[in-house]
């Protein structure tokens, strides 16, 4: 493994879609222990980005390294193993399972564990993943069915099945959308500091600036396919073009 | 306790079937017919958990089938070498179809099944010198243990390994489908996605399902193999996987239990219906079948459950059904 000092860094990332330059030369930096946001405008490739860097999209040009070593062209699953998790827009969940099950089988697939005879329930992880619940505010609805819960839960719980893979980068599709705004805060505080006391760098996209303004350490702005700035959330949402185009009716 | 309680009439149903050689053989050769397939439809239902359909499973039942009868002609003839023969052959075959098939879902999938079912079935068809063509194989009565037995012994010691295996593999594929390997399997059911982004290939997740249910089709054929005496193309033709996911729908699609419950069912319907109503008992068979389709999605496993749980909601607090009709997929063992 090259020693890089970032824990991901995208170079000259470049994709289209028909007509559409997803991606258009996206070079951005992650550094290990820095929270970083990512926001802009609708369809300026943010989500692209994000299934650039998890193997879900191969790239035109350009290419991505995790500490160091190339995953351009790695399959999801690989890149999954290395260390890179993700929590979508839409909740990704097993559907005719309850919560605690769906984080079970997180468990089984990061456990690896072959033996046909032991129950998934009787897992040792039973009890981490119930932290983990526990810790999205998903505890007590452990036992229902995923398809009975809110959007807002079920994206929660999504998030949690990320983390119950111990990643090193965790990447995230707006993790409070659907969230009552009410418990947004409250969550995102646990998730933040769970994130740092487990070591997990976190990336989210975000369109709620008090979010970003609270908990990103850097933020990226995105527009037309590309990184236009980059800096403390303190930087980028005074920038005259930021509050033009991105934050637009939002600030007064 | 509502566990053991719904597990009574299955548990006397199974010492029911314990008895049939003393109280009542006429029914034996139905019963063991039944218990064989239900094996075999057995390897059907566990692809079902991962919400696929098979139409060319009998490949494997023919196949098993097959090697059971090319060893029987050996020195090799003992019905444990048998058994394994069947057990490995048809999983090294599921092994090298699922490589193939692995990458498909749904329509294609099944039909890909029936390319690979059919093309094997015209191998056993035109190369007759080694398959006997049309006419089959016959296989000679195999030892059991090394001891060779009367007929009418070797039929009771068959019915018993039958029933034993039914058990012991039902138990299994239950283990199975509960243990971690298993839920990942049948996740490829319901997301993909999240399943690649959890570090699994979906598709080597599949194989893994794939293949024991191809080994569970190919004991239920060389067992059925054994005890018809002869094996035939029939053995792997189309019809025989129709009639494999027939059963597994009728009697729970996704239910271990259904599995046998259907195919004791439909065996009974065959047998009985033939005899009484000759040509139209395929046609009870589908207006059943449509039936069941419509009106109980889960199958005999599903009416049973749904009858237990009206019956105890009559009875005590417990809450009644919500009217709405179960999944297939909801109906678990």
């Amino acid at each position: 493994m090259t020693t890089s000092p970032y824990l991901l860094e995208a170079r000259d990332l470049q994709i289209r879609f028909g007509g559409v330059v997803a991606a258009d030369g996206v070079d951005l930096a992650i550094t290990e222990g820095r929270n970083l946001a990512i926001i802009g405008p609708n369809g300026a490739g943010k989500t692209t980005f994000l299934n650039i860097c998890t193997g879900w999209i191969k790239p035109s040009r350009g290419r991505v390294a995790f500490r160091g070593r190339d995953i351009t062209r790695m399959a999801p699953r690989k890149i999954c193993r290395i260390g890179i998790a993700r929590a979508f827009q839409h909740p990704q969940l097993f559907t005719e399972h309850t919560a605690i099950e769906n984080m079970l089988i997180a468990a089984s697939a990061r456990s690896g564990r072959q033996n046909p005879f032991i129950d998934m329930h009787n897992l040792p992880e039973r009890g981490e993943m119930m932290h983990l619940l526990d810790m999205v505010g998903c505890a007590d609805v452990a036992d229902r069915m995923v398809v009975e819960l809110s959007e807002g839960q079920r994206k929660l719980i999504d998030i949690a099945i990320a983390l119950a893979l111990k990643p090193a980068l965790l990447l995230m599709d707006e993790p409070t959308s659907g969230v009552a705004s009410a418990e947004k805060f409250a969550i995102m505080d646990i998730l933040v500091k769970t994130l740092a006391e487990a070591k997990v760098t976190a990336v989210f996209v975000e369109h709620d600036m008090g979010i970003v303004e609270n908990y990103a350490d850097e933020v990226a702005v995105w527009s037309g396919g590309r990184v236009q700035f980059k800096g403390s959330p303190e930087e980028v949402l005074q920038h005259p073009e930021v509050i033009r185009d991105v934050i637009g009716g939002e600030v007064a | 306790m509502t566990f053991s309680r719904r597990a009574i009439l299955p548990a006397i149903l199974v010492a029911a079937l314990a008895l049939v050689p003393i109280l009542a053989p006429f029914l034996q050769v139905v019963l063991i017919f039944a218990l064989m397939k239900g094996i075999a439809v057995l390897g059907v239902t566990v692809l079902l958990r991962a919400g696929q359909v098979s139409f060319g499973h009998a490949l494997f039942f023919g196949i098993a089938a097959y090697a059971g009868a090319f060893l029987a002609a050996s020195p090799f003839d003992d019905l444990v070498l048998l058994v394994l023969a069947g057990l490995v052959t048809s999983a090294v075959t599921g092994l090298i179809v699922g490589i193939f098939v692995a990458r498909y879902r749904g329509i294609f999938f099944a039909m890909l099944n029936l390319a690979f079912s059919m093309i094997f079935w015209s191998i056993l068809e035109k190369f007759y010198y080694l398959t006997g063509g049309a006419d089959g194989l016959r296989l000679p009565r195999p030892t059991v243990l090394g001891m060779a037995f009367e007929r009418g012994a070797f039929e009771d010691i068959l019915y018993y390994v039958a029933l034993g295996l039914a058990l012991l593999l039902g138990w299994f594929v239950i283990r199975f489908l509960n243990s971690p390997i298993g839920q990942l399997y049948q996740t490829v059911k319901t997301n993909e996605t999240r399943l690649e982004y959890l570090g699994i290939s979906p598709r080597v997740a599949l194989i893994k399902g794939y293949v024991l249910s191809a080994a569970l089709c190919g004991v239920g054929g060389v067992l059925m193999a054994t005890a018809q005496g002869i094996v035939t193309p029939s053995y792997a033709y189309w019809v025989r996987s129709g009639e494999m996911v027939f059963i597994a729908v009728l009697g729970g699609a996704g239910s271990v239990a259904g599995a046998f419950a259907g195919s004791i069912a439909y065996e009974l319907v065959r047998t009985y219906a033939a005899a009484f109503a000759g040509d139209i008992w395929q046609l009870l068979l589908g207006a059943f079948l449509l039936v069941i389709i419509l009106f109980a999605p889960g199958g005999l496993v599903g009416i049973y459950n749904s009858v237990f749980d009206r019956a105890r909601g009559a009875a005590g607090s417990a809450k009644r059904e919500t009217g709405v009709p179960k999944k297939p997929a909801e109906v678990r063992s």
